[in-house]
């Protein structure tokens, strides 16, 4: 079945049967690699995208049920990864594998857009259910505070990336 | 092309087509001492483990030839190569090499091995390089190359004013005489411009934009894809299946029954499907009926194989590991004796991008894109299964989203080389479901370990015996009765072995059909929290403070010399580290007289040695009432030689090292039911979540004179002793088996 999808404020039909993951039509079929797979069942946060600006898993979206909404991928934040959070993540140097990041920061971009001075709480909240298995949490916080302009209670953040 | 071939110095210079210069380097792994010895085993073959480029454009090319699984090496090693070589960072570009043993020799991450692997090659090319462009430039000028100097790309002539780019002497430079690398001119570390920078993860922007970086984001034009369905129990066989739905669902090409060998690392019996795209193969997956024959080990189980310890414990242990004077006898006139039987699970990798290879027949040659952690074992599996020779197989090697020890296993490449040539040799792409990975995967096995100590009047440890009851291989061979599961084992170098004049580890296997297998900081990952765990034990039983009861023990004359090249002084300088940086000593005199503000808050410690690295961690704990634990920060203390090459990346190493640590501890395990794997995804399987993570880990690297070691593994085995201690110093109840959610206990 063919569904009009708002990906990235372009729109795309994709011809797919009605059960098919949202994730599977952005990877596979409109080339999107971005948004990862990682569990399935909606436990890891790896294929964070946003519907209608609110951060959504991805695997838990059937095709069906995103047709008409408006979709945010990984690729959608900025054409050359100038987007502020995605600046933070590179300055931050946050990522070790790198797999979950792209759910990371979809989670991260839509705390700020709903929170834009966020707390640790308040981080904590919106990032408990993006698993990162090389556990690089300390870096995520504080690459949050830094796109938001806040500051982390982890006073020893800076130290904790090498820097005198 | 011109070749300037060294053989004395393992160099080899050539000249690039469209100008600039080629260097290539070929050792691995071995001091520079031992080169003519390798030289003359290799019967003079060059084959070189480094590859600089440097083209007219002023840019340098580094091939980066080891697998990039999160560790950072991508990173690092050119690190080495750019600074000797005397070049601005922003001016290098990495490009990930192919498997090709023959140009660029071994390959593999693993082991935390590619830093001290690579520490002294590495530089030396990188230094060979900068004093060719040194002597080309001492020709173009006519003047000595000592009145030469290097710096951001450039060679000076500063009695002349004059300076040239290394692009610019690059095409020259490829026509000069290779040096000796034994004797080429390293920087003094105090001129380091990029050895010991903060340096960010040179992928890191494509990460953070999506980019298809990893296994699972490549694909090729007419691509099918598949997936595998395997026995539930490890190695058993497909008796039947409903093959005519299955291929009559939408978009499935094929379906077939692969019957599979009893290598539990080979390829293994089960049904493929494959389809025109991976939803459609893992949809029809979902109707399919399979008809098993689980075969001989469908009966084991996580609680027969504990009932068994149990009993095996009360028995003579089937043989000795290592034993130094007479524990039994020492047990009997110690002041105080103290007995515990520490058990651990089985434990997953969960790395968080599932397994997945891609494959593609050309006739009779194979082309494979894989995330493999050791693609030149994945090689040799491969030719002795479909008879090939090694140039008959192309290996590319694609980043994977962690490692863990998890594909050091190559099963997912030989799946897809099969399915591919059973279809007849088209590209396709295997992608395990998290649920396959998690029940397939090759475990941290748990084991059971029966300790008693004893500890003379004045707090020392006079007498140790452990009987470890771990596993064996469900048919071990005959002449190595008692041959370990993979990394099932224990060394008989063991810490505190050597420190303690009668001490013993013998050990008793129980045969295991379920596949084991390295998984970051393997063996210490267990081992060292029933030790740490058990001399903490021991301390409280002596009445001395947990740290310099170590420290005692560390400067214990030794029983024998140390087999594994531990160094009691080096352990002992991250401890007394670790111990200062935490203030454990106003906070143990707090305790003492009462003064603690929160009487459930505590801390703990406890080191280790894995990996050629020393590690000593303290874990300050708040522990509620009804046993709700928050670990508030932990420090960490590491010795792992003279230079850090990455700061930023070794931080995030250590850190994350801990909290994967502290995830293993509360929550991770995998049962054994009826022979198969109970959990399967992340539901069930709890990873640490960022509210559950310490927000400070303070890092302190002690620096001794000592080559450079690995940092993706040691840093974790600490933390999970460190965090039990410190649950015993707050409540009293010692932690004696794992996960913590067993006893009660969770995350605040």
């Amino acid at each position: 079945m063919a569904y009009t999808l708002t990906v990235n404020g372009k729109q795309a039909s994709v011809d797919a049967p009605a059960d098919m993951p949202l994730l599977w039509a952005l990877r596979d079929i409109l080339n999107l690699k971005g948004t990862k797979y990682g569990c399935g069942v909606g436990a890891c946060g790896a294929c964070t995208v946003h519907i209608d600006g609110k951060p959504t898993r991805s695997c838990q979206t059937r095709v069906s049920a995103a047709a008409g909404r408006t979709i945010t991928t990984i690729e959608g934040l900025s054409a050359d990864g100038t987007h502020p959070v995605q600046v933070a993540w590179q300055e931050i140097d946050v990522p070790q594998c790198g797999y979950c990041q792209a759910g990371q920061i979809m989670s991260a971009v839509a705390l700020l857009n709903q929170k834009p001075r966020p707390t640790d709480e308040d981080i904590d909240n919106a990032m408990n259910g993006n698993i990162c298995r090389c556990a690089t949490y300390i870096r995520i916080r504080e690459a949050i505070h830094k796109a938001a302009g806040t500051t982390t209670t982890n006073t020893q953040a800076g130290a904790a990336r090498g820097e005198e | 092309m011109t070749k300037n071939l060294s053989r004395r110095s393992f160099l080899q210079i050539s000249a690039l087509a469209g100008g600039g210069l080629m260097i290539a380097t070929a050792v691995d792994g071995a001091s520079l001492g031992e080169m003519d010895a390798l030289l003359a085993q290799a019967g003079g073959d060059f084959t070189p483990n480094a590859f600089i480029k440097i083209t007219p454009d002023n840019l340098v090319t580094i091939i980066a030839k080891n697998p990039e699984i999160g560790q950072g090496v991508k990173t690092s090693l050119p690190m080495l190569i750019a600074e000797e070589l005397g070049v601005e960072w922003t001016n290098v570009r990495i490009v990930q090499g192919d498997l090709d043993t023959v140009k660029y020799g071994p390959q593999n991450a693993g082991g935390s091995t590619s830093t001290p692997t690579n520490w002294e090659p590495l530089r030396r090319a990188g230094a060979a390089g900068r004093q060719m462009l040194m002597a080309a430039a001492a020709q173009t000028w006519n003047v000595p190359a000592s009145e030469l100097t290097t710096a951001a790309g450039r060679v000076r002539h500063t009695a002349s004013n004059r300076s040239l780019s290394y692009g610019e002497l690059a095409t020259k430079a490829a026509t000069l005489p290779a040096p000796d690398l034994r004797t080429v001119a390293l920087k003094d570390p105090k001129d380091y411009t990029i050895l010991g920078k903060p340096t960010h993860g040179v992928d890191v922007k494509a990460m953070t934009m999506g980019k298809p970086i990893f296994s699972i984001d490549f694909t090729l034009p007419g691509m099918l894809f598949a997936v595998f369905e395997k026995c539930p129990v490890f190695g058993g066989k497909v008796e039947s299946a409903n093959l005519d739905l299955i291929k009559s669902q939408p978009g499935v090409k094929h379906a077939f029954i692969v019957e599979g060998g009893s290598d539990l690392t080979g390829l293994l019996g089960g049904v493929a499907i494959v389809a025109d795209s991976w939803w459609q193969a893992e949809s029809a997956r979902r109707k399919l009926v399979v008809k098993w024959n689980e075969g001989p080990t469908a009966a084991q189980s996580s609680a027969g194989f504990a009932k068994r310890a149990l009993e095996l414990s009360t028995q003579t242990p089937a043989f000795t590991v290592g034993k130094d004077g007479d524990p039994d006898t020492a047990l009997k006139s110690a002041a105080k004796v103290v007995e515990g039987a520490y058990s651990y699970p089985f434990i997953s990798h969960a790395a968080i991008e599932p397994q997945n290879c891609a494959a593609q027949w050309h006739g009779g040659k194979l082309e494979l894109w894989s995330p493999s952690q050791t693609p030149q074992r994945g090689r040799d599996m491969l030719k002795q299964l479909f008879n090939l020779r090694d140039e008959d197989i192309t290996h590319h090697m694609l980043q994977a989203g962690g490692g863990f020890g998890r594909r050091l296993s190559n099963d997912y490449a030989i799946e897809v080389a099969h399915i591919s040539k059973v279809i007849g040799g088209g590209p396709v792409k295997l992608l395990w479901t998290r649920e396959d990975d998690m029940r397939h995967d090759f475990y941290r096995p748990g084991g059971f370990h029966f300790l008693k100590g004893g500890v003379d009047a004045a707090g020392k440890i006079t007498a140790w015996r452990g009987h470890f009851v771990s596993y064996g291989p469900m048919n071990p061979p005959a002449n190595a009765p008692n041959t370990f599961a993979q990394s099932a084992n224990i060394p008989n170098t063991e810490f505190p072995s050597g420190f303690v004049p009668n001490f013993a580890i013998e050990a008793t296997l129980m045969p295991l059909g379920v596949p084991t297998g390295a998984l970051r900081a393997p063996r210490s990952n267990a081992v060292a929290w029933v030790y740490q765990s058990f001399i903490d034990e021991l301390a409280n039983a002596a009445g001395k403070d947990p740290l310099q009861f170590r420290l005692d023990l560390l400067a214990t004359p030794r029983t024998k010399p140390a087999g594994d090249g531990f160094s009691a002084e080096r352990m002992a300088a991250v401890l007394r580290a670790v111990g200062e940086r935490s203030g454990w000593a106003a906070q143990q005199a707090n305790r003492r007289t009462g003064q603690q503000a929160n009487g459930q808050t505590a801390m703990g410690i406890a080191c280790h040695y894995s990996h050629r690295g020393y590690f000593a961690e303290v874990a300050e704990i708040t522990l509620s009432k009804d046993n709700a634990l928050k670990v508030n920060k932990v420090w960490v203390a590491a010795d792992v030689g003279r230079q850090i090459i990455n700061p930023s990346m070794a931080i995030n190493q250590c850190q994350g090292a801990v909290m994967d640590g502290l995830s293993e501890l509360m929550t991770q395990e995998i049962t054994i039911e009826g022979g198969r794997a109970v959990q399967s995804n992340f539901n069930q399987y709890q990873l640490l979540r960022m509210r559950q993570s310490p927000p400070v880990i303070d890092v302190q690297f002690v620096l001794s004179d000592n080559s450079p070691t690995g940092l993706g593994e040691p840093a974790l085995p600490p933390i999970l002793p460190a965090v039990c201690n410190a649950i015993f110093a707050a409540n009293g109840q010692r932690i004696r088996s794992l996960p913590l959610s067993k006893h009660g206990y969770r995350w605040a």
